[in-house]
């Protein structure tokens, strides 16, 4: 594949877990870098400019939620989290530091490769259009986000979020048909993902988050975008 | 005047009155009280009676507030202190009118004995003439009158008095016609004069239009001639107003003096009330979690110690509470701990039993089995090391509930696909009744999602190759799915046990879909976690039914689930249109044909495109069709009442069939 192959910086204390991580993802088509420590995490990713961060979250010295949230600060890049923790908190934790997805240990291998193909792999662009939510411009091809002529910064998740809802203004997505439009996840996912992610873009795109005009909840059903 | 003689003190003792039984007595015209606007003389029993009744209100009103010490305090203060006042002031006021009488007796019996002697040297040899005698009669009243030579107050100690002189003589007395009170001398009086007595007797007379209380002495008096009756009246109004000043001043003095130790009593019952209130006050709020909350160590010694004491039971619950907070604390690390040390090495072995697995085929045949080997028990020790710490955060209390609304028939069809591959191995067709619009309800998805597998996968298990029927109605406050199977059945009491850990019907059956044996306990408690309700009913032969029943908004109670435990007590096929909730009969009737592709169940007649699948499906693609009702075999409804029905979470047994649903 040569220069085609998605280079995957593994972030885990775990010498074993990320040498299987490596061998794994090699045999995937993968390249990888490793860095064992969480305080070393940003100079690696600086340095090695990974297509796609998998990050466990249980690291010695800095948290894996803090690393999460410095290589976040520097780029949109997708971050997916290991975790050992089940409890909704910690995951939702987790996704609110803006990771894009998260695997539980222990994890398949496949399941490991799928995730990470599904972030890689970006949405078609499609022909270029500009699309409107509310006061928001967005602009397909030119993965810009405006308000009143402000950019927006968003990651790529949040962008084909924000974009799946936008180009069918009046239809309301269920979560399950957000995860497999945007995550591209058939089933066995959480719709906490979609929660989170939801609550990550309103926070960004919303005058007020607390009542939303861009993306709207449809109590008991999901989210549609709100009415320009 | 009256003509009603109080009691006579008499004898030859004139020192010794009998007047304060007069006083003490009911009855008679008292000399002191005679004037009617004292009600005093109402007398002891008539005041005792006022005094139970005070008490009596006084104990209802004391039981009324018997609950605060300070009311309780005061009331009793009152009452007693104005039992003590009256008593007081009933003695008093006796021991004061007795002397003031005694003594003006004392004075008056000095003064008639100078009025005998008077009489008698006056009247000594007094003529028997009428005319004469009247005269002499009358020097001697005046010189009576005037004894110690002022003019009009006769002066002496015994105050002024009246003098009667009335000769013994039968007859005389109303030849005389002098102007003097005979008639206020009493009969009785004069009869006992009239036997040489000297004596004195209580009476009231009439001057100035007001009766008056007036004490008459009389004394026989014999000159050499003429025997004579000599009555000094005294009227006692200095005496009366005396004793009414007293009476008022004690009356007075009484009711301020209980007010002023009602007040007191109040000030101290307070003084011990409040640090009372005040240790109430901590104990309240140590009681709603402020463990730091401690009384002042001040005042009295006693309440210092009560303080002292309260401080140390709150050190000590405090103490308590914090090992136990620390040792839940504990447990829950514990319990993230184990999971995440075991999670991790989990991972690496799983990772690499894969790999070796995707590359069995150029194993020799011994190591290539090993290989599946590995992977599969790999399998079985995640679910079973995912359940143990599900369980075990139940048990540390960990779990939480995050609910939000959803439609259930996503939940179910989820599930439902993810038992496809396995059910499609064993034979079994899952048969569903679902209302055709959402049924939104409050819950926690990915904890109803695997009630949801486990009861499926249990059906599955023990469905013996049958259809597996899963049902869903709701009313406007609770849902409820039934997942039936009709294979082996429960024995009797079974159905109790079915949510026992690692509880097995036939410990020889081999379990098909990898239970742990922990998935319906988890179950029960994600049931519970929801205020939800699962139970179990089924016979032997029969097959067995699980109910779960869910309040449709967090936190809502069920009070009854819509859809029925016993198998056989729902309606029969030929009625089963109803069975929809949406209350239009016949729409059941048509049926969704359904399929699973890709472990997502989709309607047959999918205008929804089939997206590959991007997470790989564990089995191979199975085609899952409903029937077009559900039909399928049901055990004879006779063999009902044999049916082992268990209500693990308190519904009555045998619950009515509430089929129907709402419209």
């Amino acid at each position: 594949m040569g220069a085609m192959r998605a280079r995957v910086l593994v972030v885990d204390d775990d010498p074993a877990l990320a040498e299987m991580l490596t061998i794994v993802l090699r045999g995937e088509g993968f390249d990888t870098a490793v860095v064992r420590d969480g305080s070393k995490a940003l100079d690696a990713f600086r340095e090695v400019h990974p297509d796609l961060v998998l990050l466990d979250l249980m690291l010695p010295g800095v948290s894996g939620l803090d690393v999460c949230k410095e290589i976040r600060a520097e780029s949109g890049i997708p971050i997916i989290m290991l975790t050992a923790k089940t409890d909704t908190v910690d995951v939702v934790l987790g996704l609110e530091s803006g990771a894009d997805d998260y695997v539980m240990k222990p994890f398949k291998p496949k399941e490991l490769t799928a995730r990470i193909r599904a972030r890689l792999r970006r949405a078609d662009v499609g022909s270029a259009e500009r699309l409107r939510v509310a006061d928001v411009e967005v602009d397909v091809p030119g993965h810009q986000v405006t308000r009143d002529g402000e950019p927006i910064s968003l990651t790529p998740l949040e962008f084909d979020l924000l974009v799946a809802l936008a180009r069918k203004p009046r239809q309301v997505f269920t979560r399950e048909v957000l995860l497999e439009q945007v995550w591209g996840y058939r089933h066995a996912a959480d719709t906490r993902l979609v929660n989170v992610h939801v609550q990550r873009l309103r926070s960004k795109i919303e005058k007020d988050p607390e009542h939303p005009e861009v993306v709207v909840t449809v109590r008991g059903v999901g989210y549609r975008a709100g009415t320009s | 005047m009256t003509g009603e003689p109080a009691s006579l003190g008499a004898g030859p003792d004139r020192t010794e009155p009998a007047f304060p039984p007069a006083v003490q007595d009911a009855g008679g015209p008292d000399v002191v009280s005679a004037d009617p606007a004292q009600d005093r003389p109402a007398g002891r029993s008539s005041l005792f009676d006022k005094l139970r009744r005070g008490f009596d209100r006084a104990r209802i009103r004391v039981a009324f507030w018997s609950r605060s010490l300070l009311v309780r305090v005061v009331v009793l203060t009152l009452t007693l202190s104005t039992v003590v006042m009256l008593t007081l002031g009933l003695i008093l006021q006796q021991q004061i009118t007795t002397g003031l009488l005694r003594s003006k007796i004392d004075a008056a019996t000095a003064e008639i004995d100078s009025a005998r002697q008077t009489v008698q040297s006056s009247l000594s040899g007094a003529d028997s003439d009428p005319s004469s005698l009247r005269e002499q009669l009358r020097l001697a009243l005046t010189e009576i009158g005037r004894a110690d030579g002022s003019s009009d107050a006769q002066g002496s100690t015994a105050g002024v008095f009246e003098p009667v002189i009335v000769p013994s003589r039968v007859g005389s007395e109303t030849d005389l016609a002098i102007q003097q009170p005979t008639g206020d001398v009493p009969a009785e009086l004069r009869a006992r004069i009239g036997q040489g007595e000297i004596a004195y007797q209580y009476t009231t007379i009439r001057r100035d239009g007001q009766n008056i209380p007036a004490l008459v002495m009389g004394s026989p008096a014999r000159t050499s001639t003429d025997s004579f009756e000599v009555y000094l009246i005294f009227p006692l109004a200095g005496e009366l107003g005396t004793v009414q000043v007293v009476q008022r001043t004690l009356l007075l003095g009484g009711i301020a003096l209980s007010l002023a130790l009602t007040l007191i009593s109040a000030l101290v019952a307070s003084q011990v009330v409040r640090p009372v209130r005040r240790a109430a006050a901590s104990a309240r709020k140590l009681a709603a979690g402020d463990l730091a909350e401690r009384m002042p160590v001040t005042g009295p010694i006693e309440l210092t110690t009560l303080a002292s004491s309260f401080n140390g039971m709150a050190e000590a619950i405090r103490v308590q509470i914090r090992q136990l907070e620390e040792f839940g604390k504990l447990q829950r690390r514990f319990t993230s701990d184990v999971s995440h040390e075991l999670r991790t090495p989990l991972t690496t072995v799983r990772m690499a039993a894969d790999v070796l697995h995707e590359s069995r085929q150029d194993f020799p045949p011994h190591l290539a089995r090993s290989t599946e080997l590995l992977v599969d028990e790999l399998d079985r020790f995640e679910s079973l090391l995912a359940d143990l710490l599900e369980i075990s955060r139940y048990d540390a209390g960990m779990a939480e509930l995050s609910a939000e609304p959803i439609d259930i028939r996503s939940s179910i069809n989820t599930s439902i696909a993810a038992a496809a591959s396995v059910a499609d191995q064993l034979g079994v067709t899952i048969v569903t009744s679902l209302p055709h619009h959402p049924v939104v309800a409050e819950i926690d998805a990915r904890r109803v999602d695997r009630i949801l597998r486990n009861l499926i996968y249990n059906a599955i298990d023990h469905a013996d190759g049958k259809p597996v029927e899963l049902e869903l109605a709701a009313d406007d406050d609770v849902l409820a799915i039934t997942v039936t199977d009709h294979g082996v059945g429960l024995r009797p009491g079974e159905a109790g046990l079915v949510f026992n850990r690692f509880w097995r019907a036939d410990p020889s059956r081999q379990r098909q879909t990898g239970g742990t044996g922990l998935g319906l306990a988890i179950s029960l408690e994600d049931a519970r976690l929801h205020g939800g309700w699962l139970q179990a009913s089924g016979a032997p032969g029969e097959g067995a039914r699980f109910r779960l029943t869910l309040p449709r908004r967090h936190g809502g109670l069920i009070t009854a689930s819509p859809l029925p435990l016993r198998i056989g007590a729902d309606v029969s096929p030929s009625t089963a249109g109803a069975v929809d909730s949406t209350g239009e009969p016949g729409i059941y009737a048509e049926g969704i044909r359904m399929m699973v592709e890709d472990g997502t169940l989709k309607p047959v007649p999918s205008h929804d495109e089939l997206h590959p699948a991007s997470v790989p499906s564990a089995g191979p693609t199975a085609a899952l069709s409903s029937t077009d009702q559900p039909q399928t075999p049901r055990a004879a409804a006779d063999s009902e009442n044999d049916g082992a029905v268990s209500a693990i979470t308190g519904t009555p047994a045998g619950q009515p069939s509430t089929v129907g649903g709402p419209a």
